[in-house]
């Protein structure tokens, strides 16, 4: 090797070393940037509804009436917002949406994690049971079973009411927090337990003031996955409130905004904004911990 | 001895707080897993408004009607096709992507596929409706851009023509389901050891070969998780078409969740049919447990592989 190589040579690494694929590793470096030509014009396209969406929300009826692809309204306006919000019940909807979806959260942490705490401790008769059927649940077709449960919160006498909507869109409990809340707990050492008895601490009180608040991050985790799909839920919402329009949330209220004679879509655009904006943003925010638990159900 | 008493009676007394602690999630399982199971099978047997209790024994006259209706059959054709463009359309898209935005040289592919996941945390009635306004063939964008482009000469009533409808509306499915096909196969290629591949390219393997004797052995046992949770999910696709096309045009779109749900619920039928619904949803859960059971040497496959 001679010393007149320098480090620019291209079949050369930095230290002067021949390269093993010298071809193949100048290929990979300008490959990923070719790549891009395809990659931003394709996502571009891929959020393009929402993009549209959410310039649609902002134009005049009149400007919409005219049609124009431009994605900058020639005069933002925030009539769209007012007139969903208060002539097409948008306001109610949300407010409707927003307690459908904490009682959905709140009913599958109290369950999941009170059953999470209970199988994480060792010994328990029939633990493997439980644990097996579950998971044969969530893995089992078993076909369509609303009319069932329909019937089952009707007999509660829930029906008719947001209460009966999150049981039925919360009761099909899936395995995949408790699993989460179990594995959380059990990996809690048991000198912690030990403390709280000697403390005179009885089994429920340990759990509700010492373990639970250190599981946060599990807490966390469902209650993300919750709130989102619970907030766009429809099929449960939709028939819950067949009986009773003054219950629907965003997702139904949105359905029925169609079929009409003439579909006012600055109206629609406004609503649909109204509807999906804080799903995204919370999804945004806290992308790192939605997407890992999407990906940790599948690992596990 | 009486110390081991004490000691079994704490134990005892601790397992009886387990199972109290159990409770709401054993009754919500019997209540809303369980008992919808049963119940449908036997209001299948009756022919039901939902008026009062189910007295009316039809025996199986539910079933026998259910199978012979050509519409059911369609509606489940079509939801079958759904779950078939999920499996051999997107999931190979998704993965070929997930391998392009898992090279780490990639500059901003964290913006890539947060955009490319956007659609998942929608909801799907929502996005479907403005879907319907984009597409409109009179004031809608895409036909706008058809139009302008002379791309057409007249614009595509693409959810008012039976021949258009369904392959549009398993489009925007596969828009909006994609993002959680791309996370999954993002964390299967995870489940890889860089240094297995890294020994690989020193050893001089072809990409091919890294793929075909690396990467898909690795992979296999999640691919075939992801697999099966897919082909359910897509199976009973419901939201999107409910909110597009509600099963039209001509029941072009139909599919048997949106096919029980008229029957069950909808205010177009003069009384509701339960028992009818109920059967459909039994005949249609049967048939889904046969279809994935057909993928069992799948999972074979993958206990030999974990093993």
């Amino acid at each position: 090797m001679s010393a007149t190589l320098t480090s620019t040579d291209p079949s050369r690494t930095a230290d002067g070393m021949p390269k093993l694929f010298p071809s193949r590793r100048s290929v990979g470096r300008w490959r990923p940037h070719l790549w891009h030509l395809f990659l931003i014009p394709f996502c571009v396209l891929w959020v393009y509804p929402f993009i549209w969406m959410f310039s649609a929300a902002f134009k005049s009826q009149r400007e919409m009436l005219l049609g124009g692809l431009s994605l900058i309204p020639e005069e933002p306006t925030l009539d769209n917002f007012t007139r969903a919000w208060t002539t097409a019940k948008f306001g109610e909807y949300t407010v409707n949406t927003i307690i459908f979806t904490v009682l959905v959260v709140g009913i599958v942490l109290v369950v999941t994690s009170l059953a999470g705490y209970a199988l994480s401790r060792p010994g328990l008769p029939f633990k493997k049971l439980i644990i097996g059927v579950l998971v044969a649940a969530m893995f089992i077709p078993h076909g369509y079973t609303i009319i069932p449960v329909f019937i089952l919160v009707n007999e509660l006498g829930l029906g008719n009411s947001l209460l009966g909507a999150a049981l039925a869109q919360a009761g099909p409990v899936h395995v995949v927090p408790v699993l989460l809340f179990m594995g959380f707990f059990s990996g809690m050492p048991s000198e912690l337990e030990d403390a709280a008895k000697v403390d005179g601490a009885g089994f429920f009180r340990t759990f509700l003031s010492i373990m639970l608040p250190l599981s946060k991050p599990v807490i966390g985790t469902v209650a993300l996955q919750n709130f989102i799909g619970a907030w766009s839920a429809f099929f449960v919402p939709l028939v819950f409130t067949l009986g009773n329009p003054s219950l629907r949330t965003l997702g139904v209220g949105m359905y029925n905004f169609f079929g009409q004679e003439s579909t006012d879509f600055a109206g629609l655009a406004a609503g649909a904004t109204i509807s999906v904006l804080p799903t995204i943003i919370v999804f945004l925010l806290l992308q790192k911990t939605f997407i890992e638990g999407i990906a940790g159900a599948v690992k596990s | 001895m009486a110390v081991r008493t004490r000691r079994t009676a704490a134990k005892r007394r601790e397992y009886l707080w387990c199972y109290v602690l159990l409770l709401p999630l054993l009754l919500a399982f019997g209540g809303f897993t369980l008992w919808p199971i049963v119940a449908s099978w036997w209001y299948s047997f009756f022919d039901w408004d939902g008026v009062g209790t189910p007295t009316e024994w039809v025996g199986v006259a539910n079933f026998i009607e259910v199978l012979t209706a050509p519409d059911f059959w369609s509606a489940f054709w079509h939801s079958f096709l759904f779950s078939l463009v999920a499996l051999f359309i997107e999931l190979p898209l998704a993965l070929a992507f997930a391998i392009l935005l898992n090279n780490v040289r990639l500059r901003g592919r964290n913006m890539y596929r947060l955009a490319l996941f956007v659609p998942v945390v929608t909801t799907t009635a929502v996005v479907g409706i403005v879907f319907v306004a984009l597409l409109d063939p009179v004031r809608g964008a895409v036909n706008e851009v058809l139009f302008a482009t002379g791309l057409v000469d007249s614009p595509i009533n693409f959810l008012g023509s039976t021949v258009t409808a369904l392959p549009t509306v398993m489009g925007i499915d596969l828009w909006k389901g994609f993002g959680i096909s791309l996370i999954y196969w993002l964390a299967a290629l995870q489940t890889v050891p860089k240094e297995l591949i890294e020994a690989a390219q020193l050893d001089g393997a072809r990409r091919f070969a890294i793929v075909r004797h690396i990467m898909v052995p690795v992979m296999a046992p999640i691919a075939i998780v992801i697999m099966l949770l897919l082909f359910q999910r897509s199976l009973g696709t419901f939201d999107l078409v409910q909110a597009m096309t509600a099963g039209g045009p001509v029941y072009s779109t139909d599919v048997v969740p949106t096919y029980i749900f008229r029957y069950a619920f909808s205010p177009e039928m003069q009384a509701p049919r339960y028992g009818f619904a109920c059967a459909a949803g039994v005949i249609f859960g049967l048939l889904t447990l046969v279809l994935t059971l057909l993928q069992a040497p799948a999972l074979k496959y993958r206990k030999r592989v974990a093993a």
